[in-house]
């Protein structure tokens, strides 16, 4: 007969921190810990002994301070005697509406090219590789100053639309392509509800919302009523009309119309005015990153195996339902999660409006506003904060959705 | 009994040929209706790309073919267009040392770059194709210090000790590494720290006045051949870095975990432009006072951090795919952690991780364009630069624009085809 016996306790030995598995890890995280403590505290005192030499300290106090310098594009009120924080705040909102702008037309882009690029037409597809691989091997800087030289340097001046027979004429009469930038008709209210011109638009976007809200329980009835009977009622008139008529009624009480641009004096007014900075970096970032996402999409439409497609052909589904039903709910699944990382990049990449000065937040916090006050750490902490806060947010959305879209294996 | 044969009127002896399909089932013909005339959708398509290239090269094709090479500048250029669309070349041919080499770097020296350039296809040429013998990997290690020899010059005893140094790491390595991986690797950095040292002191007392190789310094550097040095560098250096970077993020010890994840995710979360900020603004201050560490090698250690996260993600992503089955196997061998990495996790790892670290490659070479913001004067700083503001050539954009393009295309798309033919070669999986 055998008996187990506890091996002998042994007593805890200082060599044991070294040798035994069990308790090395925390020798080295102790280690770790106290060589990190040591490289910050060495960083942290040269910046102190830099700072002092140099006369500086750490203050956030020119943020109040007037920015003195005048942006041509904003969103918000601003004048060069508006204080640093308020430039930044035009910075943001410029980074942000880039990156929105950006993000659809690359959206619409990439996934037109990509799904022509798996066409059978070999002119077409052929096309396509050429457009993904030029645009994917070249550097996005690149293609940002070559869309600025073309609205700087080919686009005529303002003064060629002047004179009897103008060397340049408006398209359809109302946009104008100058080289001062790109000068499209402006919606007007005549008789707006709200003084505040913002607030109205904010009421038709509401409008819209609640549109889209009443259309899918519209679709939701059709639904229960096809499960219930087996007949689904034709619902599209009623769907356009949900979508169209409050919005149509809310914008005639409020008098919409247009303004367009027209030439006075020596420059075009009316209208909106986009910059050329702006359009520069728009367009540059779509087909850039468009070439990028024609290739996600590419990669998630082949990821679906082709008897899935036989499958749904043999259950008698049309080429078009084929697509719309079987492919692209699974080949969504694997498009979104690096369709978003590069919504991140669009984001990030705006950052390089800096090269052709359009205001965005690296070219005000981190451009003037730092060569002006000499606030370097300052500026470039508060702009990293900005695009992490930024990266994070992203990226949260993004792992709720790929919590959401999960395979559920059970 | 009757001949049967001879009531048969024709036999058929031999097989009848095959005669051709009808020109409309083979051939271009059938082609063509396949893969261009399907239907009216895909016709209507095709008419739109034939319309599609035919604006893009009645566009670009006479401006090209056009081209004048010889000439002083743009006035004379367009003197001998004479009014015809054509591009004009002679900007390219006039300032073509500087877009490669900056305008600063001594004309004299340009084949010190050149041959530094061409050895890097030797050094690098065994890493990428196995095929290759196993022992030019010597001359891989030996070209940094090559490489910038040739491309700083000044004494040559720098680079030698610099190499003492890693050679007596390795040495050291090989003695102790067998017993114990910390003990060989601490054991090798603490000898070289004492050979660079020893090396630095008699480097500065027998540096000759009149070195060899006349020295360059980093600032004159510029052109495309900052971009190359750019990439070759950081990439190189971050692939080390990136490798403990992501087994950091994999292990057990909590604390180096959070380490390497906030530092991993803080440097993807920023645009690559603000950390050439705190290079070019901000990062002086974290350097001991009076020491001055010059721009290039701030801006080097900034991109170095930059890809190094990302090739982390990229190695991260390698070890996850690995069956857990591979970790327990060297568990059950009874290895060691260092031991069952360098001999079996990191070899297969590395080995999936090759196509995305190609890729981040790819992204960070293009992204040394950047550079040019911060007031370096890269290829693309170049042109913006001294070129498009010389009296000269104000206004030759696409010409200068399209041949950094077509550079930058060249190195890319070569690139990423290599790592499409590696991809096919290490495929072990039997399809």
């Amino acid at each position: 007969m055998t008996t187990i016996t506890d091996p002998p306790r042994q007593s805890f030995q200082l060599s044991m921190l070294l040798n035994d598995t069990r308790y090395r890890s925390f020798t080295f995280q102790a280690i770790a810990l106290i060589l990190l403590i040591v490289a910050i505290a060495y960083l942290a005192s040269n910046l102190a002994r830099n700072l002092e030499q140099a006369g500086l300290n750490i203050s956030y106090e020119f943020l109040r301070n007037p920015a003195g310098y005048d942006i041509n594009q904003t969103l918000i009120p601003y004048d060069s005697q508006s204080s640093n924080l308020q430039a930044a705040w035009v910075g943001i909102l410029n980074t942000l509406l880039v990156a929105f702008l950006a993000c659809i037309t690359a959206t619409v882009l990439g996934v037109v090219a990509g799904v022509l690029r798996l066409s059978n037409n070999w002119l077409v597809s052929k096309l396509m590789s050429f457009y993904v691989e030029i645009f994917r091997n070249i550097p996005v800087l690149i293609w940002i100053i070559i869309i600025f030289t073309i609205m700087t340097a080919v686009l005529p001046a303002p003064r060629a639309f002047r004179g009897d027979e103008p060397a340049a004429s408006m398209l359809f009469g109302s946009f104008a392509f100058t080289n001062r930038g790109i000068y499209i008709p402006g919606p007007q209210l005549a008789n707006p509800l709200f003084a505040a011109t913002a607030l109205n638009w904010v009421l038709v976007l509401l409008v819209l919302v609640g549109s889209s809200f009443g259309s899918r329980a519209l679709s939701r009835w059709a639904t229960a009523k096809q499960e219930a009977t087996g007949l689904r009622p034709t619902t599209w008139y009623w769907t356009l009309a949900i979508w169209f008529v409050p919005v149509v009624v809310l914008l005639a009480i409020m008098g919409l119309s247009w303004e367009y641009p027209a030439l006075k004096g020596f420059n075009f007014s009316g209208g909106i005015k986009i910059g050329g900075p702006l359009i520069a970096l728009w367009f540059a970032l779509s087909v850039y990153t468009g070439a990028f996402i024609a290739e996600n999409v590419r990669a998630g439409i082949q990821a679906i195996s082709k008897g899935q497609t036989e499958a749904a052909a043999s259950l008698g589904l049309r080429p078009g339902r084929v697509m719309n039903l079987v492919v692209l709910p699974q080949a969504l699944r694997v498009i979104i999660p690096p369709l978003i990382s590069q919504y991140l990049n669009i984001t990030k990449n705006s950052s390089l409006a800096i090269a052709v000065g359009y205001a965005d937040i690296t070219a005000t916090l981190g451009g003037i506003t730092l060569n002006q006050t000499g606030r370097a750490i300052e500026c470039v902490l508060l702009l990293m904060l900005f695009y992490l806060t930024i990266s994070l947010a992203i990226s949260f959305v993004m792992n709720i959705y790929n919590n959401a879209v999960k395979l559920k294996e059970r | 009994m009757t001949d049967t044969s001879s009531q048969i009127a024709f036999v058929q002896k031999e097989p009848i040929p095959e005669s051709p399909p009808p020109s409309t089932a083979a051939g271009p013909v059938k082609w063509m209706r396949d893969n261009l005339f399907s239907g009216w959708l895909n016709s209507l398509l095709t008419l739109a790309a034939l319309w599609a290239i035919y604006v893009i090269l009645s566009g670009t094709l006479p401006w090209l073919l056009n081209g004048v090479w010889n000439a002083d500048s743009l006035a004379e250029c367009r003197e001998i267009l004479n009014g015809k669309t054509g591009a004009c070349f002679a900007v390219l041919a006039e300032r073509w040392n500087q877009l490669l080499f900056g305008f600063k770097y001594p004309a004299d020296l340009y084949w010190r770059p050149t041959l530094a350039f061409v050895l890097l296809f030797v050094a690098v040429a065994p890493v990428l194709f196995f095929d290759l013998p196993r022992k030019l990997l010597m001359f891989t290690a030996l070209y940094p210090f090559i490489a910038f020899y040739l491309i700083w010059g000044g004494t040559i005893w720098s680079p030698i000790f610099a190499l003492a140094g890693f050679a007596a790491w390795y040495m050291v390595f090989e003695r102790l590494g067998k017993n114990s991986f910390v003990q060989g690797f601490f054991g090798g950095a603490a000898v070289a720290a004492i050979v660079w040292g020893i090396g630095s002191f008699i480097t500065g007392a027998i540096a000759p006045e009149e070195p060899f190789l006349q020295a360059v310094p980093s600032r004159d550097l510029g052109g495309f051949m900052l971009n190359m040095m750019l990439g070759v560098t950081c990439v190189s250096l971050s692939i080390p870095i990136g490798i403990v970077l992501a087994l950091g993020r994999q292990s057990d010890m909590p604390l180096i975990k959070i380490i390497c994840v906030v530092f991993i995710e803080f440097i993807r979360g920023v645009p690559l432009i603000t950390l050439l900020f705190v290079a070019s603004v901000m990062l002086a201050y974290f350097f001991p006072p009076d020491s001055t560490v010059d721009l290039f090698l701030r801006v080097v250690i900034m991109i170095t951090v930059f890809s190094a996260a990302y090739i982390a993600e990229v190695i991260r992503g390698g070890l996850a795919a690995l069956p857990t089955g591979q970790y327990e196997a060297a568990d059950s061998l009874g290895l060691d952690y260092p031991q069952a990495m360098r001999l079996i996790i990191l070899p297969q790892a590395l080995k999936i991780s090759i196509p995305g670290i190609v890729n981040v490659a790819v992204g960070l070479f293009k992204d040394t364009t950047l550079v040019s913001v911060i007031s370096m004067f890269d290829l693309l700083g170049m042109i913006r630069g001294p070129i498009l503001a010389s009296t000269e050539w104000n206004g030759v954009y696409w010409e200068l624009l399209g041949f950094a393009a077509l550079l930058f295309f060249v190195v890319c798309y070569g690139i990423s085809q290599y790592s499409q033919w590696l991809e096919r070669r290490l495929a072990t999986d039997h399809r």
